[in-house]
């Protein structure tokens, strides 16, 4: 019997209060996500449960029971505060997946301060906005990407702590910190900061159209609705093995690699190391995996191995699959159903929305390629994209929006509130994504509604590239733009015009790929570049992206009226 | 000394590993398991070996496993030219 039951019977009359009720929280009371992910398991007689099974590329392998998350979690938690961290300031965590990512990012919470994950693959630039617009007072990193960091702390004057947890003190330079969280004295007591509902928990940042990227604001209270969004859609249940190949510096790393698991005390396993089909059925067969949360990226790429590789494996733990990032196509859905006797449920969400909103269930027939349907409590619909009231009619796809309220969507982008207000239309919150609804209340992904590209289930804004572009020495003009992807669903192209004496040509693309790739990181590097004489722009002298993106998907390019003649 | 692994190798240290980071690659370090290049970086690895060593390597052969190290870059570039 799957932890959701009947979906059609859930959704009457729900209540965001039985996850509440579940979690023991008391309106108006305490609620912090570090000591739900902790201490409150220990409390339940859990302690000596595994909370974390993590083995990196080369084998080596570490255990961590409830206790010790709670105990190491204090042992961060103290340490930063011993460092005069105050609750509030943002404290950057800048690493592979190893365990001080996980655990600090508990103890991180449980001091009261702002957990900034951030994806460790950035470059210096990438890295350097993300921090200079949060303030952000602490990094913790590790000694091969501290090398980033000392590129740009100059130009961080609210950077005051950088400390390394892999490194000893001699081998660095002045002004870091090393912090071996194996060797430190662990701390059994430690006063949990009192948050409340609307104490800020976590900044992830995210990419628009326009702008630099936006830090998201969620809060303490996000934990309602991640707590119960795994629990019925993921469908962790005690005895499970949980595996989530999402990286904590995205937003699917922490709703659903840290907080919905641990939350739910249940024992998750991490694998520090890139992909490889056999080292991930091997981790599967290993761990004895029964719940896996994975991407269409990482399922397509298994799929091109074709099933006989993971006949190879015993991986008859498997109970339940769900995937995220972008549109499961429906091949990946059949085809894991003969790779693995299971099929893949597709969940909808969002960095703003911090938890599911339109999904898969257990137990719910799955329509191959659809998002499937709203979570209970989550009002969605799709708009007409002039009036922005709902279509109401079967199959005309409109934008997907939902209601505000539920209780882990942001409260805001930090320090951008016009953005966060640009967001909103008659009061419904517009997720940037088109689709339509079929008679049985299915939702069927279209695609962007702006000129965000997706790619590998990331979202990358143009305005960052192009930004980076034009400070190549040969880059006169750019625009960048999605291109279609068989394995990535989307990749970056780029339109670039040239200052006088270069030459496009080879050498030239790929040196532009590799100078964005390492500048802002390897999902912004266009994997095909255009040289063209000019790009389409407006009489005002704007460029229309949307008329190169158009040409890339084989659309219509719309309205010209406004394009400057040549 | 084998030519092809020694430009492959260096090409590898020169752009996917940040200066001043001591990690050594030899011919069997893992590069994408390991966790030095990632699947989309890969793209601009494929290019460099594209150029130069004026082959095409068709997308369905250019898979993760076949990146995973020097030594196995190298045996896929002699796929598509054997004097390489």
């Amino acid at each position: 019997m799957s932890n959701i039951g009947s979906y059609e019977q859930r959704l009457q009359g729900f209540d965001w209060s039985i996850s509440e009720r579940e979690l023991d929280y008391t309106p108006g009371g305490f609620i912090n996500i570090g000591w739900y992910c902790s201490d409150r398991i220990c409390n339940q007689g859990l302690g000596a449960k595994p909370a974390l099974l993590w083995e990196d590329s080369q084998g080596n392998e570490k255990r961590y029971t409830y206790d010790d998350l709670r105990r190491c979690s204090n042992t961060i938690a103290s340490f930063l505060q011993g460092l005069g961290i105050e609750p509030g300031e943002r404290v950057c965590l800048f690493m592979d997946r190893a365990p001080e990512l996980y655990i600090g990012f508990v103890g991180i919470l449980k001091m009261g301060a702002i957990a900034q994950p951030l994806f460790s693959a950035f470059g210096d630039e990438s890295l350097w906005t993300r921090l200079d617009n949060a303030q952000t007072t602490a990094i913790i990193t590790q000694r091969k990407h501290v090398l980033k960091v000392r590129k740009i702390k100059d130009k961080l004057p609210h950077l005051k702590h950088i400390i390394v947890v892999d490194a000893p003190q001699s081998a660095l330079k002045d002004g870091e910190i090393a912090f071996n969280l194996d060797e430190a004295p662990k701390v059994d007591r430690f006063d949990v900061f009192q948050s409340t509902a609307e104490t800020p928990s976590v900044l992830h940042y995210t990419s628009g159209t326009t702008g630099q990227p936006k830090g998201a604001q969620h809060v303490h209270y996000s934990l309602i609705s991640q707590y119960l969004t795994t629990k019925w859609v993921l469908d962790l249940q005690p005895d499970d093995v949980y595996w989530c190949n999402a990286d904590p510096g995205w937003v699917t790393g922490t709703s659903y690699g840290i907080i919905g698991p641990w939350a739910n005390g249940v024992t998750q396993a991490v694998l520090d190391s890139g992909f490889g089909t056999e080292r991930w059925y091997a981790f599967i067969q290993k761990y004895r995996i029964t719940v896996w949360y994975s991407a269409p990226t990482a399922i397509r790429l298994l799929m091109r191995e074709g099933t006989e590789v993971a006949k190879k494996f015993d991986l008859s733990s498997l109970r339940h699959l769900a995937s995220v990032g972008e549109p499961l196509n429906a091949e990946a859905v059949i085809w894991s159903k003969e790779a693995y006797g299971l099929q893949f449920h597709d969940t909808f969400w969002q960095t703003e929305t911090g938890c599911m909103v339109i999904t898969n269930y257990p137990g719910m027939p799955i329509k191959p390629g659809s998002m499937g349907k709203p979570f209970p409590g989550i009002t969605a619909t799709v708009l007409n994209p002039r009036t922005h009231e709902p279509v109401n009619q079967t199959g005309v796809v409109g934008l997907i929006a939902l209601r505000p309220g539920w209780p882990s969507m942001i409260r805001g982008y930090w320090k951008n509130p016009t953005g966060y207000a640009n967001k909103f239309r008659n009061g419904w919150y517009l997720c940037g994504d088109r689709a339509s609804i079929d008679g049985d209340g299915y939702y069927w992904f279209v695609g962007r509604d702006d000129d965000v590209i997706n790619t590998g289930g990331h979202l990358v804004g143009p305005f960052e590239i192009e930004s980076a572009l034009l400070e190549h020495p040969a880059v006169a003009e750019s625009a960048a733009v999605a291109k279609p992807d068989p394995l990535n669903m989307e990749v970056v192209k780029a339109f670039i015009t040239l200052k006088p004496g270069f030459l496009a040509g080879d050498d030239l693309e790929l040196d532009i790929m590799n100078f964005i790739r390492k500048k802002l990181s390897p999902l912004a590097m266009p994997q095909e570049i255009e040289f063209t004489q000019g790009l389409p722009k407006t009489r005002s002298g704007k460029i229309m992206r949307r008329v190169l993106r158009a040409q890339e998907f084989g659309e219509p390019v719309g309205d010209i009226s406004t394009m400057m003649d040549e | 000394m084998d030519e092809l692994k020694k430009v492959v190798r260096e090409y590898v240290v020169r752009e996917y590993i940040e200066d001043g980071d001591d990690r050594e690659v030899n011919d069997t370090t893992p590069l994408i398991s390991g966790g030095i290049v990632d699947s989309f970086s890969m793209v601009s690895l494929k290019r460099f070996l594209e150029r130069k060593f004026q082959i095409q390597i068709p997308d369905a052969q250019a898979t993760p496993e076949a990146f995973d190290s020097v030594a196995k870059i190298a045996e896929l570039v002699r796929r598509f030219k054997p004097d390489a």
